[in-house]
Formats: C-alpha cells, sequence, structure tokens
C-alpha cells in the first residue's frame, strides 16, 4: 500500500515552544488513521501544518510524492486536501447551499468577465454545481434541511454535518477531520462514527482523524498514533495502542501503569 | 426557559401591528398577505404624516399626492409573486421615475426642512456617486476589505479623463473620434466613451499593483495602508506640475486641468446640447443612470458568481474560506480592481460633466463620504447602496443648504450649516448604527448577521434563571 501523504522529521516551534518535535507520520492510501493525545499535544498544530495553516518551521510534508510543506493553504486543498475545525468554522450568513459550492471553488472555472457575461458554459456550470452540491448534502445526512437556510440556524449536529459535505466537495482524496464529534450526544457520535466508516467505503477517502472520543478512535481507526508534548510516543493497531505502557502513562500518569 | 430577544422601543408598536394584522387578516395568512399588509399599513402612515406636516404648510399639493401614489403602487402591491417577470416591476418602474425625472423635477412640491428636490445637475452628482458606492461595495460589503482610500480610483479615473480629453499635453496633437473638438486644438483628445473604458482598466491595474503588498494585511492594517494610498493620491496630484524635479507638467499642480472635452458623437456634444429638450443637465443625467445601470448590472452578476461566493466566505472566515481552496490573495486583488474598475468610470465620467478636476476634489472625507454611504445604506446590499448614496450625495450637495436656510430664517440664526457637513454626517451614522446598525435597507444576508441565530444563543440565561 502506497503512501498517500507522509511527514518527515515535521517541526513547528512557536518562539521557545516545540508544539511539534520532529515527527515522522504516514498515511497510507485508503486508510483511517487517528491522532490522538492529551490538550495541547500538539495535534492540531500537526494538522495545521498539513493543511498550510502554518509553515513548518522544519520538515517534510509529502503529499503524492510532492514536497508540499510551507504551501499556503488553498494550494494544499488544490492537491486533494479537505478539512473540517475543530470548532464549526462555516460561513456563517451563507446558505446551506452556498457552503457547500464555495467548497467546489476549485473545481469551478468561472472568471470574473464570463460570470458578468453569463455565458452559456457558466449558466450549464453552475447548474450542474447546484445539482452536486445538492447530492452531497443528501449523502451527509442534510437531506431534510432547507438548502436556503443560512448556516447560522441550522442545529449543532447539522452544522458538524455541513461542514463535512463543505470540505467533500473540494473532491479531497485525504479528509482531516479536526475533533469531528466534540460536543455530540452518544447516539449523534455513533451515527458519526458509522457516516465516517461510510465514507470511507463509498468515496475511497483516506481520513486522518483527531478525536478524544476512544470509542469512536478505536472503533474504525486502521492504526492509531499518539501525541504527547509535540512527540509522537506511539504508533500502532488500536489494540496495540491500548495495550501500550507510554500511552497510558500519558493519559492517565505514572501511577496508572504500577497499579 | 424561553429565549430572550432583543428589545426595543419600537416592540410595543410592533405588537399592536401584528394583532391589527390578526385581526384583518385571520390567524393563517401566507407570507405575502402579512408583507403586503405591512407594506400598506406603512404607505398609509406615511401618506398620513406627510399630509399633516405638508398641507398645513403648503397646502394640498397635486404633486405630492401623486408622488405618494407612485410609492404606492411601487411599494405595496406584492409584484415578486407573478412568475418570472414580478422581480423586474420594481426595478423597472424606478427606473423610468429616474429617467423621466428631469421632466418633472422643477414641478414637484417642497418638503419641509429639506426644501426643493434637487435639480438635475445635483442629480448627475447623485448617480455619480451612486456608481461609486457600489463600486466600493464589491470592495467593502462583499470582500470586507476595509478601504479607507476610494477616492485614489476616483481620482486616477478623473485624470486618466482628464489627460486624454484636453490640452493639458499641448506638444502633441493627437486626436481620436473627440466629440466637437477642433483639429487644431494641440493636446490628446480622445473619444471620452473610450476614455471611461480606459479610465476603468487602468484604475482596475492600479487596484492590483496597490492591492498586491497591501491585501496580505489584516483588518485594521488594511484600512491604514489604504487610509495612507489615498492621502497619497491628491498630494501626487498637487505637486505634479513639476515630476519629481524633472520640469514634466502632468497633473498641473493645484490649478487643475480644465476644461475637459465633452462627451458626444461626431460633432454633437452633451456641453452644447441640442434644443430645449436634449439640454446639457439631461444628457449627463440619462448617460449617469445608464452607467449606474451597467454598475449595478455587473454586481449583480458578480455577486451570485463563484468569485461573488468566495469573497462573502472571505468575509465571513479567512481561514476556513481558504482551506475550501479559495486563493485569498487572488481572491481579494480581483475584489480590489473590480471596485476600483467602477471608481475610475465614474471619476473620469465626472471629470467630463465638471469639464475639470482639480486635486482639491480627492480629500480624504470623499473616501469617508463614500465609505458612509455604503454603510448607511446597509452594506452588502446594492439597492441600499444606492439609497444611501443618492440620499447622502443630495445632502452634501443642496440639501444641508436648504435645511440650514429653512433653520436660519425660522429661528432667526445665522448658522452656516453646509460647514459642519461631517459633524451632521457623523451623527447621522451615530442614529443608524445605534437604530438599524445593518443599514437602512440591509441584504438578507446581513440582516441575518444582526439576528439571534442558533449560534449566539446563550446555553443558559442568567437573568431569566
Amino acid at each position: 500500500m502506497a503512501d498517500l501523504l507522509r511527514a518527515e522529521l515535521l517541526r513547528k516551534e512557536f518562539g521557545g515552544l516545540v508544539a511539534v518535535d520532529d515527527v515522522d507520520f504516514t498515511i497510507p492510501t485508503g486508510t483511517i488513521v487517528s491522532l490522538i493525545g492529551p490538550n495541547g499535544a500538539g495535534k492540531t498544530t500537526f494538522f495545521n501544518m498539513l493543511t498550510g495553516v502554518y509553515k513548518p518551521t522544519s520538515g517534510k510534508i509529502i503529499l503524492h510524492g510532492e514536497q508540499v510543506g510551507g504551501k499556503p493553504p488553498h494550494a494544499i486543498t488544490q492537491r486533494g486536501v479537505g478539512r473540517t475545525f475543530q470548532n464549526i468554522r462555516l460561513f456563517q450568513t451563507m446558505t446551506a447551499l452556498e457552503n457547500v459550492l464555495v467548497g467546489m471553488h476549485t473545481q469551478l472555472k468561472g472568471g470574473i468577465v464570463q460570470s458578468i457575461l453569463k455565458t452559456p458554459k457558466i449558466r450549464r456550470e453552475e447548474r450542474e454545481a447546484r445539482v452536486h452540491a445538492r447530492e452531497l448534502l443528501r449523502f451527509s445526512g442534510l437531506g431534510d434541511v432547507d438548502e436556503e437556510e443560512y448556516a447560522r440556524n441550522l442545529s449543532y449536529g447539522d452544522q458538524r454535518r455541513l461542514e463535512v459535505a463543505r470540505a467533500l466537495a473540494i473532491e479531497p482524496k485525504l479528509l482531516l477531520l479536526d475533533e469531528p464529534t466534540a460536543g455530540m450526544n452518544p447516539q449523534e457520535t455513533l451515527e458519526f462514527t458509522a457516516f465516517v466508516a461510510k465514507l470511507r467505503a463509498d468515496r475511497e477517502l483516506t481520513i486522518l482523524l483527531i478525536e478524544h472520543d476512544m470509542r469512536v478512535v478505536m472503533g474504525i481507526s486502521d492504526r492509531v498514533t499518539v501525541f504527547d508534548y509535540g512527540e509522537k510516543i506511539a504508533e500502532g493497531t488500536p489494540a496495540e495502542i491500548q495495550k501500550n505502557e507510554r500511552v497510558i502513562e500519558a493519559y492517565l500518569g505514572s501511577g496508572a501503569t504500577a497499579a | 426557559m424561553a429565549i430572550r430577544r432583543r428589545t426595543g422601543f419600537l416592540d410595543p408598536v410592533r405588537e399592536r401591528v401584528e394583532v391589527l394584522e390578526r385581526r384583518v387578516l385571520g390567524d393563517d395568512a401566507g407570507p405575502v398577505a402579512r408583507r403586503t399588509f405591512n407594506r400598506g399599513l406603512s404607505a398609509v402612515i406615511v401618506g398620513f404624516l406627510g399630509m399633516l406636516i405638508l398641507a398645513p404648510l403648503y397646502g394640498f399639493s397635486v404633486a405630492a399626492i401623486l408622488a405618494w401614489l407612485v410609492f404606492v403602487v411601487l411599494y405595496v402591491p406584492p409584484w415578486e409573486v407573478i412568475p418570472r417577470v414580478g422581480r423586474f416591476v420594481r426595478p423597472l418602474l424606478a427606473l423610468s421615475l429616474a429617467a423621466t425625472y428631469p421632466f418633472y423635477a422643477l414641478n414637484m412640491f417642497t418638503i419641509p426642512i429639506f426644501g426643493a428636490f434637487p435639480d438635475v445637475a445635483t442629480g448627475v452628482k447623485m448617480l455619480v456617486f451612486a456608481m461609486m458606492a457600489i463600486g466600493l461595495n464589491i470592495v467593502v460589503g462583499y470582500a470586507g476589505l476595509l478601504d479607507l482610500g476610494y477616492v485614489a480610483f476616483y481620482a486616477i479615473g478623473s485624470y486618466t479623463v482628464a489627460w486624454f480629453a484636453s490640452i493639458q499635453f499641448a506638444h502633441q496633437n493627437i486626436h481620436f473620434w473627440p466629440a466637437g473638438v477642433p483639429s487644431s486644438l494641440p493636446g490628446i483628445h480622445i473619444s471620452i466613451w473610450l476614455l471611461l473604458a480606459l479610465a476603468g482598466i487602468l484604475t482596475a491595474i492600479v487596484g492590483v499593483i496597490i492591492g498586491l503588498p497591501t491585501l496580505r494585511l489584516r483588518g485594521d492594517y488594511l484600512a491604514i495602508v489604504t487610509l495612507g494610498f489615498g492621502e497619497i493620491m491628491p498630494q501626487v496630484a498637487r505637486n505634479g506640475d513639476d515630476f519629481f524635479g524633472t520640469g514634466f507638467n502632468l497633473t498641473n499642480g493645484p490649478n487643475g486641468i480644465t476644461p475637459i472635452d465633452s462627451p458626444g458623437f461626431g460633432s454633437f456634444t452633451f456641453l452644447a446640447g441640442h434644443g430645449s429638450f436634449f439640454t446639457p443637465d439631461r444628457l449627463f443625467f440619462w448617460t449617469a443612470i445608464l452607467l449606474v445601470l451597467f454598475t449595478v448590472f455587473c454586481s449583480l452578476r458578480l455577486r451570485d458568481s463563484r468569485l461573488g461566493r468566495a469573497w462573502i466566505a472571505i468575509r465571513e472566515d479567512e481561514t476556513a474560506a481558504a482551506a475550501m481552496g479559495v486563493p485569498l490573495m487572488r481572491t481579494k486583488t480581483w475584489a480590489y480592481a473590480a471596485g476600483a474598475f467602477f471608481g475610475g468610470i465614474a471619476g473620469g465620467y465626472y471629470a467630463s460633466f465638471k469639464s475639470a478636476t482639480f486635486p482639491g476634489d480627492f480629500f480624504f472625507n470623499i473616501s469617508v463620504l463614500i465609505l458612509c454611504m455604503v454603510i448607511l445604506g446597509g452594506m452588502g446590499n446594492i439597492w441600499g447602496v444606492m439609497v444611501g448614496a443618492l440620499f447622502l450625495e443630495y445632502l452634501d450637495s443642496e440639501g444641508l443648504a436648504n435645511t440650514g436656510a429653512w433653520l436660519n430664517s425660522n429661528l432667526g440664526l445665522n448658522i452656516d450649516v453646509p460647514k459642519y457637513e461631517f459633524g451632521i454626517f457623523g451623527l447621522i451614522l451615530v442614529v443608524v448604527m445605534l437604530f438599524r446598525p445593518q443599514g437602512l435597507i440591509p441584504s438578507a444576508r446581513r440582516k441575518a448577521e444582526f439576528e439571534v441565530g442558533v449560534h449566539d444563543e446563550p446555553l443558559y440565561n442568567a437573568t431569566h434563571g
């Protein structure tokens, strides 16, 4: 199995603080990889480097064999990396449909002059984009939601789903989900876990997941990577991670292993 | 626990209206019926108040009653329910009213305090500023980039037309389809119509050049840099009569460039007009309407395009927009260029209308004035911005003088009211921000921003336990 994404000795410093410390990391194509770790372990910083929000201090990010570390976010998105945010970042006063349409920005071609003239090509493109966006809304479980409703008026769970629909609109090969079940109740979490599994099966996606809920992580991950204080302390299958002493120590303190 | 709603001093009135509405329409009236009822009620109230104020002062005026009827026809019926053509009814009615304005402008009634309706020449000014405000709206209202130096684009447009349609460069003798310019006249004389396009394109290019380094900045920093740019322009114009000490006279310094050729075709010019029907003011007025139409059309098309969505996405959340593949720099630069384009055309047209351009026309206060128009009218909504622009520019050029005259004669004062123009505009802005922060006619989007949404409902409410 080829690696879709490979991070080599990736490092991020904020002033004197080393948020991510020379991490090697791979995501094989077609897998669900989870990234876990206590708060402040550097997971989101790592995520933000992969998506171009932060520039790595050193190290490489190789996507499909191309070095993308330090490229701006939109360039990385254009290479097929979609993401959601830890605290929902929808376009609040855009409708559900418009949110998804923004996700299609890269696929659509309309330039400034064609848009003003509204050439037949643009008309067709816009029409098709809308059809596709509605499909994505349905696929993400928003079939019953009014597509003309502003994102800010949707329920919390629907906003989470809309974020995924929007990320899918960029037609990613790699989908990064940053704590997608945060704030969900157990039932919603269960549904969401099933949805992520379906995503991989139906859309042949590779997924990187930051998650705190261990039932989600252990349930759907092929591999789990554990961060602590910016370092990768363990990596393996969910079963291996559950038994790993350093992981237990990181989560529960050093007394836990002795007991 | 009830969700606490924002309260205002008009709430009791609103409640009464709702009760009345239910009594008249029944409990299960559709939204269209309710909207129509509300509009009808407002029209009745406006008519009643108008009569109450106008009649004792001026007696009954046929023009005032006609004006009220026109307002009722335009505003009250639910035109939008007619399929396909319905949504064009209101804009078309408004347009025909505007286009025929020169014919009835002088026969209108007098409004208390504000005085007579603006004359046609003022109308041209108002329309030019409407065009600029709609252009700035692309930058501020759509893309959310605070531009405090928009006047610079107005200046560049003005000087572009001034250079290529006057005797400024007298050692040249280039003529290209000018209207009514004898071929012996020195200087560069190019058709104004071509120059308007050139002014737009040139200004857009300047916008891109300015935008590339500055648009990397966010929020306040961008505002400061654009402010600086706006300050630089009039200084360049003022000192451009000896460009970098080379003796090259680019802008003719504080004296400005005048006269500037008039638009026209062949030997027919707007300045000369044709008979008593095609007076210069009317010709300029109608052309300005066409230019505003063009701006509105482009602006609406852009708003609903891929690019427009990207602009709004950037305004909402830059980080998320970038994560969706929207290239921030390029998209912002396009907004800047589009805004500059219309500012340039408007400036060029205005220069040709005034037949002059001076460095003093392009000071910071004009940037602020145009920004006020956008905010007052309702950021993001073209119709709101247009109303804001027409109203403020009317106040600027006629309204305040009239109001001042009324105040002075009725209160026995001697105040030069137009001198306090910007104080008054500031006061208007403060009042609007207090009572209607979304602007007079906000876009649906912006209205939603000021409503309580799921997002900002408190999880628990301390005061209501």
